[in-house]
């Protein structure tokens, strides 16, 4: 069971436990983490489960497909080199202590 | 209604063989259109996986089953049609989409390119003129006050937005909502509706094969987007129409049935109304909730490949089975009061738009335009009061009204 954390714009930090095999996005949706929208219900369609992965973290995800890529452009808020698509997020152990910053929009 | 009826030995020995209720309700009826919710929940509970004696076909109405079946798009395959004919079997009514009617790898390659047609940087560009044309529409529907919110809004602001988006030429736009309501008929069985669809539709089709070309698309449309790529080589040059025909197939009749919902929530909950009011932020989730709670993408059926557990039933090779996505929507296993229409409700994961790789490649297009015109409702509207006997419209896999006769009243 994987443990990750959110950190809200204004600082505010939202630690939940993960299902295995859950992505991100679910753990998210499922506790009620107000930032993540994730319309499209993780389908890599709608670019609104947007975050930015903690620097230390970032090399430890697996490669973003081409979709991702090219959604996380349309994405509302700034993309930085740290975005990615919290749905495309797959939750192992080797995850455990995940740390995500939410972006201050979805839309 | 009788629940369950041992009627045809043939066909009931496949439900008899799968361990599953076998049921008489007919969900493409009169009686169906009029109040699905009440056979909807037959059907939930029934089981996880029902036979369907009037059409012969296995039938899923619960969240967990339809959702497992849209994510298992090789067992349970497209490209043998997505309504009750089986191309297998029979010839298809028109030549056969290349996206919703296809299986990767044919269908990884054409849904790319309208995924970025429709991408959320596309959006971008559309999105200030969807929205002034919201506002300007809900001034005018104000000035007039009483008005038939289906003909005067519901179809009204799409075909003022989508037709001119799309590229297409003024003349002969009245053919687009006879065109899309004809393909929705045309999923459903061979009932009537079905049938005097695709007998009038000759001067429909025509029309439409035309608009799909090249030179009757205006630069800069999702049309002329579409044809782009063919010389960019992503598609064939024979590919961009029939590409072009699914936009216009399914982009305008399902909108106009989405923002009818939403209007018809807002007529039949003022308190819901009222909550968006105090917070037009709301509107996309207000658009989104309706889209769960009327569905109006009813069904879609999908073919087994191979022999198959479902739930702990065996369905064949060669099956149809009928997906519900308005009773998965309104599941009590998987969504909370789900009769109630709440514009604050999480609403990601309903089915509404489908779910998995044919989810929706217009979903952005879709909630653009929602979201705009309830915003709009939400910043000038005070309140919305059904003055009229309330018609409902009847086809195979739409579900919408007819007729809505409404009083809008100022802010
Ligand atoms: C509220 C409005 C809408 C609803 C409820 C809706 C619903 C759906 C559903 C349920 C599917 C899945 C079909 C399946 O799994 O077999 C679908 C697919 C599709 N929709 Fe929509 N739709 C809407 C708006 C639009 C718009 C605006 C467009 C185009 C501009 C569009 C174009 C398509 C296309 C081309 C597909 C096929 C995608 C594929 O097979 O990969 N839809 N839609
Ligand atoms: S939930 Fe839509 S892209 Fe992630």
């Amino acid at each position: 069971m994987p443990s990750i954390t959110f950190i809200h714009p204004d600082g505010r930090q939202q630690q939940i436990e993960a299902g295995d095999g859950e992505s991100a996005m679910q753990a998210a949706t499922r506790n009620d983490v107000s930032g993540i929208l994730a319309e499209c219900g993780g389908n890599a369609m709608c670019a609104t489960c947007h975050v930015y992965v903690a620097e230390e973290w970032l090399a430890r995800l697996p490669a973003m497909s081409d979709d991702e890529d090219a959604l996380l452009d349309g994405a509302a808020a700034e993309r930085r080199p740290s975005s990615r698509l919290s749905c495309q997020i797959k939750l192992a152990v080797d995850l455990d202590g995940l740390v995500l910053n939410l972006p201050d929009r979805q839309l | 209604m009788s629940a369950t009826s041992p009627t045809d030995p043939a066909t009931s020995a496949k439900a008899v063989s799968a361990g599953v209720p076998s049921l008489d309700v007919d969900p493409f009826s009169a009686e169906f259109f009029e109040d699905p919710h009440r056979i909807h929940e037959v059907l939930r509970e029934a089981g996880p996986v029902v036979w369907l004696n009037k059409w012969v076909v296995f039938g899923i109405a619960r969240y967990t089953e339809v959702h497992a079946v849209l994510n298992d798009p090789i067992t349970f395959c497209s490209s043998r049609g997505v309504g009750l004919s089986d191309f297998a079997k029979e010839k298809p009514w028109r030549p056969q989409s290349i996206i919703l009617e296809a299986d990767p790898p044919a269908h990884t390659r054409t849904r790319a390119v309208l995924a970025q047609v429709l991408s959320p940087t596309a959006m971008k560009g559309v999105r200030e003129h969807f929205t002034a044309t919201a506002a300007a529409k809900v001034d005018e529907l104000l000035a007039r006050g009483s008005f038939d919110a289906v003909a005067d809004l519901a179809e009204a602001y799409p075909l003022s937005v989508f037709p001119d988006a799309m590229g297409l030429k003024q003349e002969g736009r009245e053919n687009l909502l006879p065109y899309a309501s004809l393909v929705f008929n045309a999923f459903g069985p061979p009932n009537q509706l079905r049938q005097e669809a695709i007998e009038r539709s000759a001067p429909h089709q025509a029309y439409v094969a035309a608009q799909c070309q090249r030179e009757n698309l205006a630069p800069g449309g999702f049309g002329a987007c579409v044809h782009a790529r063919a010389d960019a080589g992503d598609i064939t040059a024979e590919e961009a129409p029939l590409l072009v025909r699914s936009l216009l197939s399914a982009g305008l009749d399902t909108t106009v049935n989405g923002i009818g919902a939403a209007v018809y929530c807002l007529a039949r909950f003022p308190d819901q109304l009222a909550r968006l009011r105090s917070d037009p932020t709301l509107a996309r989730n207000a658009f989104e909730e309706a889209i769960r709670f009327e569905s109006p993408v009813q069904t879609f059926f999908r073919t087994t490949t191979r022999e198959v557990e479902l739930a702990g039933h065996h369905i064949g090779e060669g099956e149809k089975v009928l997906m519900f996505l308005g009773a998965a929507n309104r599941d009590p296993r998987r969504w909370e009061n789900p009769d109630r229409y709440d514009v604050t409700r999480r609403t990601s994961g309903h089915v509404g738009f489908g779910s998995g790789i044919h989810m929706c490649v217009g979903q952005l297009l879709a909630r653009l335009e929602g979201e705009v015109m309830l915003a709009a409702i939400a910043r000038k509207v005070g309140k919305i009061e059904i003055t009229g006997p309330v018609k409902r419209r009847y086809n195979n896999t739409l579900r919408g009204l007819e007729s809505l006769p409404i009083t809008m009243s100022p802010a």
